[in-house]
């Protein structure tokens, strides 16, 4: 517990490790046609997404102690920013053409001058906006709703998310929000691809993700994440350490939900759409599930766990939703569904049975670590471990 | 005036059917502390359960059969889902009712390929009658009477009978009831049982109403219902029945109303007001924190 400086060496390796990372998917997307490995791109992108959106959520559920279920609502704040200030202005009366235009005459890609420094420049400034607006809501909601205690804090923020859905989706918002219809035409992932030159769609997204997850680690091992852990831990412990508890949780809300937003906009980048319907209950439910197997407290455990679930539920189970044959003889089972159905047993499995999930509270360099213990460590660091 | 009646009658009958769901989350919540959000599923493979069973079986057969089947499947969910977990925190017990609840939502997608079901009309229930010039069906009018009926055998179990006063200790206290010799697994078994049947008679008062159902249309009224308990005070029965009626009531003058798409979110912030201002809601006991 005391131990609170991390061995220099793991996280250098974790940094390098990160920097290959990068490297490989450029390579692998240049090496290979994304035309026919269309579901290895698509489960990367999707994968580095759903990374950033857990991780955000582990911050709050798994190093904060509180339990909230509203993700989805701030991700869906994200993805509106993004798109409303980033479809392109000849676009935007095909986008809106049941409300007769936009009510937004600007696009932040043109307004920096177009091209590719336009572009750049841009979508990370949308992405920021995004982050922010999910943020200033996420302060307004907080108001009320972090007084209240764990189940209740959950409920309270899953019915903030589907009031959040329901203003998105009301016809009268139209000239912004394209009532229930869906925003497009605004840059993507693929928009980064140079023409005829290097493709870095899969790079930007993991780049963003990477940049994005590197900032919640070093909050969680600044002075703020202690505070955090303390409160997680024991919240009247923590105030009488002279820990501000309504602060800090007032910030770990916001600084969750901030990148929330912006995977919500990254989410809208992967999705080439975005749709209020699609943020649904059911995503914070999958993202939280993605939280509980790649263990609650750990960020990389919440990273592994994401490509796993996303390739698993979108890739690596795909043949079970189809009709095969041995012979003449039809296996019995599947068929269109089945694919979810083992999914979810095998959630079940591990939520009963492998409670820790993958990494439990350990990083990847802690793993690290505990391999090649250091001769001759002083024993006061063994004891404090 | 028409309309207003048109709108109350929807109301009540609405309410009485989310007080029906409402008692199980309220009675498991009294008990275990948990929101058990697998109960709006229970109520749909309910709703489901009878659509199969009526088309191979007469109606007589099919609803008590639908009732036993409900009951059984809450009792399972219990133990292979939340008994396992008993000594766990909170938090992961609640992790596993929402993994329950995905898995039956995917479950019934995966039975029904995705396609809506009709549900079965039922004699008497499905009939149209006219009342004070507005028609409607006699679910309609049966539902609140039914309700009381239920919650009155309800209350009159839990107060008067042994298995009701073991009820009582373990919400009380879990552990002290223990050591009196209560046998807690047979107690919270004995809840999600109440609460499971209560759900498959609140399915087919619900369902009646509407013409088709999908494998997710038990999310919603179930969180509903759960905002009911909670508003009413949760753990106490009484409480989640009016609750569940002011929560009906509302969202059917909501849905005749030009804000029909804020129907959900109002409930919900109705919800947060109370948590706010109440947070034991109408009925509930006041807890102090013990450090």
């Amino acid at each position: 517990m005391l131990k609170q400086k991390k061995s220099k060496k793991g996280v250098f390796i974790t940094l390098i490790g990160v920097v290959a990372l990068l490297a490989l998917t450029v390579v692998l997307e240049n090496v290979l046609d994304p035309t026919k490995n269309i579901m290895l791109f698509t489960v990367l992108k999707k994968g580095a997404v759903y990374a950033l959106v857990a991780s955000s959520m582990n911050l709050l559920n798994g190093f904060t102690g509180l339990f909230s279920l509203g993700q989805a609502g701030f991700m869906l704040l994200g993805a509106y920013a993004y798109a409303i200030f980033t479809i392109p202005n000849s676009a935007r009366e095909n986008v809106y053409y049941l409300y007769g235009g936009s009510a937004i005459h600007f696009s932040l890609p043109e307004l920096f001058g177009g091209g590719a420094v336009g572009l750049i420049l841009g979508v990370l400034l949308a992405l920021i906006l995004a982050g922010i607006v999910a943020a200033a809501v996420a302060w307004l909601i907080g108001l009320p709703v972090l007084r209240l205690k764990s189940d209740y804090l959950a409920i309270a923020t899953l019915g903030f998310a589907e009031i959040i859905r329901a203003v998105f989706q009301w016809d009268k918002l139209g000239p912004v929000t394209n009532g229930a219809n869906a925003l497009k035409s605004y840059p993507t992932f693929s928009s980064f691809n140079i023409p005829g030159g290097l493709r870095l769609s899969t790079a930007v997204a993991f780049l963003m993700a990477a940049v994005c997850i590197a900032i919640i680690l070093l909050l969680i091992n600044s002075s703020y994440g202690r505070a955090f852990k303390a409160i997680r831990e024991d919240e009247v412990a923590a105030e009488a350490m002279g820990i501000n508890l309504a602060k800090h949780k007032r910030l770990s809300f916001c600084i969750s939900s901030f990148f929330a937003g912006v995977g919500g906009g990254m989410f809208a980048m992967f999705a080439n759409q975005v749709q209020a319907k699609t943020f649904t209950t059911a995503l914070t439910y999958e993202i939280l599930l993605i939280v509980v197997i790649g263990g609650i407290g750990s960020i990389s455990g919440s990273c592994i766990a994401s490509f796993l679930y996303v390739a698993c539920s979108e890739w690596w189970l795909r043949f079970l939703d189809e009709e095969h044959f041995i012979g003449t003889f039809k296996l019995p089972l599947m068929r269109n569904g089945f694919r979810m159905v083992v999914f979810s047993v095998i959630i079940m499995i591990v939520v009963l049975f492998f409670r820790r999930g993958i990494m439990g509270d350990k990083e990847l360099p802690d793993l690290f670590q505990k391999r090649k213990p250091k001769p001759g460590a002083p024993v006061g660091k063994e004891g404090a471990k | 005036m028409q309309y207003a009646l048109s709108i109350f009658l929807s109301g009540i009958s609405l309410g009485g059917q989310y007080a029906l769901i409402a008692i199980g989350y309220t009675l498991v919540y009294g008990i275990l502390r948990l929101i058990n959000f697998a109960h709006g599923d229970v109520f749909m493979v309910a709703g489901l359960m009878m659509v199969y069973l009526s088309t191979a079986l007469p109606l007589w057969l099919a609803l008590p059969l639908m009732l036993v089947l409900t009951v059984a499947l809450g009792f399972a969910i219990e133990r292979a889902a939340y008994k396992p977990l008993r000594s766990a925190p909170r938090m992961s017990v609640m992790i596993s009712a929402i993994g329950v609840s995905y898995l039956l939502q995917n479950l019934a997608t995966y039975i029904t390929g995705g396609l809506p079901k009709s549900y079965p009309e039922l004699p008497f229930l499905s009939d149209s009658v006219v009342i004070g010039g507005v028609s409607t069906k006699w679910v309609t009018i049966v539902t609140p009477f039914l309700v009381i009926a239920l919650v009155f055998a309800l209350t009159q179990l839990i107060n008067h009978t042994k298995v009701g006063m073991a009820m009582r200790a373990v919400a009380k206290d879990f552990e002290t009831s223990q050591l009196m010799g209560i046998k807690i697994n047979s107690v919270i078994s004995m809840t999600f049982v109440i609460g499971s049947f209560l759900a498959g008679v609140g399915s087919m008062l619900y369902f009646s109403n509407y013409p088709s159902i999908v494998p997710l249309s038990g999310a919603l009224p179930g969180l509903r219902a759960f905002v009911a308990a909670v508003f009413g005070g949760i753990g106490s029965v009484p409480g989640a029945v009016v609750g569940a009626f002011i929560i009906g009531m509302s969202e059917s003058v909501i849905k005749g109303s030009p804000f029909s798409i804020f129907s959900d979110a109002f409930t919900f912030a109705l919800l947060i007001v109370i948590l706010v201002v109440k947070p034991t809601g109408l009925f509930g006991e006041k807890v102090t924190d013990k450090v």
